[in-house]
């Protein structure tokens, strides 16, 4: 039986938005899978399908070999019989229910005392949902899916209900309790950083569509095309033609300048996706080195960032470096600077720049 | 005081608000949620007796429960009894005439339900029955309560379809009201005073009790 969750689903919505998803997520190789794209590029209406709580107009979709949903032969198990513990945004739990009536609302007693254990919210028994935190009412509700016996989890934007702050402390968190959980999960975000964070597994969505799925790291290099790149947050992507092609290496126009970098064979309309942090800074416009790509330009503005420093160039393109504060302060950067972008060719990944 | 007729409105009263709850509740839960297109002609049908006069709505009942009708013909067979006339035919009437004061604010607590709720219920594998039972029947509770005072206030107070259905018989369908009425038609306003001001204070702190009573239900768990 195939380790694996199969979704090929098809559905109109009333707005006139069209859903055509296809995802098959190896369940043995993702522990936790992030579905990453844009708001509005249909990623909760897919959570639901999953969930059962909504029926796709055709499709299928499939759980460890069990089918939940066939349109072809009018099968829709409802969401009672998935058993997809599903964590809304604000985590919905019951108001008139104890923190202990919550988890354990599905679930055995004993069960649910012992994952209010793992997940340290033990000593809330007694507190009603509306006394406990954005981070503890998160734990309530991964607890009390776990213990109704939830063969998946499905998370929808789980940290957009928390402030600032302790969304970035509570991701590393969520991921330990999602791997403590032991059931696999999907997790829906339109956060990059989050989806890092979180995943092993990634599938871009963008316009009702996966353009993209596999492990996050291989994802995040190579975008398959312009629409992946901008929504994983590859902040420099340029419209770029081949100018010449020598064994293993691939030169590009982008703008007035050339740039290298090493040849995957791709042809077609292309663009060069760059990685902001991929970008270094140089004041030195002549010196040489191994670097392929020098590319001279201006400063147009430095926006601190916590430990790192975005420096926005012209090029005769727009070109986004993130650079340590330290650097930036040591360099002393300032708006109509000379400096030198230094891009290393193996740091330019080329894709697509429409859909293919 | 006619004692006789006040208890008696108390009894119809409770009996009424009980019948209601046991089937104005599944009825409002089905309004509530059901996904039928014809829904808004049961919806209508429920609202009926808030336009209709007493007396139309009385008049059929009467016909409806009569000895020559298919009811009327089974409860005289059952029972051996008549409904027409009767404290038991008062009840049907009454509980006809206050279905909506039970029904439309419970099915709008229904349908203030934070949907999440019920979907995530449905989640973690609890039924769509036991999801209404522990979910949305207790986070509806002070629309039920609403729902239960009004039908019984409502229910102390008629008059009309009481007379069509019940007529005036001394302690099986004389009510307060019409004991009010009996004693103003023979000009004994001291008796008619006395009685209407006991039915005013009664009904006043029942209200009373029941706003203090939402308020409270409502302070303990806010909606966030």
């Amino acid at each position: 039986m195939a380790d694996e969750l199969i979704c090929r689903v098809r559905k109109r919505l009333r707005s006139g938005f069209e859903l055509d998803a296809g995802l098959s997520v190896p369940l043995d190789r993702s522990r936790v899978t992030v579905l990453l794209g844009p708001s509005g590029s249909g990623k909760t209406t897919l959570l639901r399908l999953l969930a059962g709580l909504d029926r796709p107009d055709t499709g299928i979709i499939s759980f460890r070999g069990a089918v939940w949903h066939d349109s072809s032969c009018a099968l829709h198990l409802p969401p009672q019989r998935r058993r997809a513990g599903f964590l809304f945004q604000d985590y919905a739990l019951f108001p008139h229910l104890t923190v202990a009536a919550n988890v354990a609302f599905a679930g055995g007693r004993e069960r649910a005392a012992a994952l209010m254990d793992t997940f340290g919210i033990a000593g809330l028994a007694a507190l009603y949902p509306r006394a406990i935190s954005g981070g503890q009412q998160q734990r309530v509700a991964l607890a009390r899916a776990l213990a109704a016996g939830s063969a998946l989890l499905l998370l929808d934007e789980p940290l957009s209900a928390l402030d600032a702050a302790s969304r970035v402390r509570l991701r590393t968190d969520l991921r330990r309790m999602l791997l403590d959980g032991g059931v696999p999960s999907v997790v829906v975000t339109h956060d990059r950083a989050e989806a890092i964070a979180l995943g092993d597994w990634m599938a871009v969505m963008v316009d009702g569509r996966i353009r993209q799925t596999g492990p996050v790291r291989d994802v995040l290099r190579h975008p398959a095309d312009a629409r992946v790149a901008e929504s994983v947050g590859v902040e420099n992507v340029l419209p770029a033609e081949i100018v010449a092609r020598e064994p293993g290496l691939l030169t590009l126009q982008v703008g007035e300048l050339h740039l290298q970098c090493v040849d995957a064979g791709e042809s077609g309309p292309l663009v060069a996706c760059i990685h902001a942090e991929d970008v270094a800074l140089s004041r030195d416009l002549a010196r040489s080195s191994s670097v392929r790509n020098r590319l001279a330009g201006r400063v147009v503005s430095v926006m601190h960032d916590g430990p790192l420093a975005r420096v926005e160039l012209d090029c005769g393109f727009p070109l986004v470096a993130a650079i340590t504060a330290q650097s930036a302060a040591e360099m002393d950067l300032r708006p109509d600077d000379a400096v030198c972008a230094v891009v290393k060719a193996t740091a330019v990944h080329v894709a697509a720049s429409v859909a293919q | 005081m006619d004692w006789q007729a006040i208890w008696l409105s108390v009894r119809l009263a409770f009996s009424t608000t009980a019948i209601l709850l046991l089937v104005g509740v599944p009825l409002a839960g089905w309004l509530a949620f059901s996904p039928r297109r014809w829904r808004f002609l049961v919806e209508a049908a429920v609202a009926l007796p808030l336009v209709l006069p007493p007396t139309v709505l009385g008049f059929y009942v009467l016909l409806a429960i009569g000895p020559r009708s298919p009811v009327g013909a089974l409860y005289a067979r059952l029972t051996g009894g008549m409904l027409p006339f009767s404290f038991q035919g008062l009840l049907i009437a009454s509980a006809l005439y206050s279905l909506p004061f039970a029904v439309q604010p419970v099915s709008g607590a229904f349908q203030s339900v934070d949907r999440k709720l019920i979907e995530a219920s449905w989640c973690l594998g609890v039924s769509r029955f036991a999801t209404f039972r522990r979910v949305v029947v207790p986070l509806a509770r002070p629309g039920i309560s609403t729902g239960a005072i009004l039908s019984f206030a409502h229910t102390m107070g008629e008059f009309g379809v009481v007379l069509m259905v019940g007529g005036n018989i001394s302690g099986v369908t004389r009510t307060v009201s019409i004991s009010i009425y009996d004693q103003v038609q023979a000009l004994r306003y001291d008796a008619a005073l006395e009685t209407s001001l006991f039915l005013l204070g009664f009904s006043f702190v029942v209200l009373a009790l029941t706003y203090a009573l939402q308020k409270r239900i409502r302070s303990t768990w806010p909606m966030n």
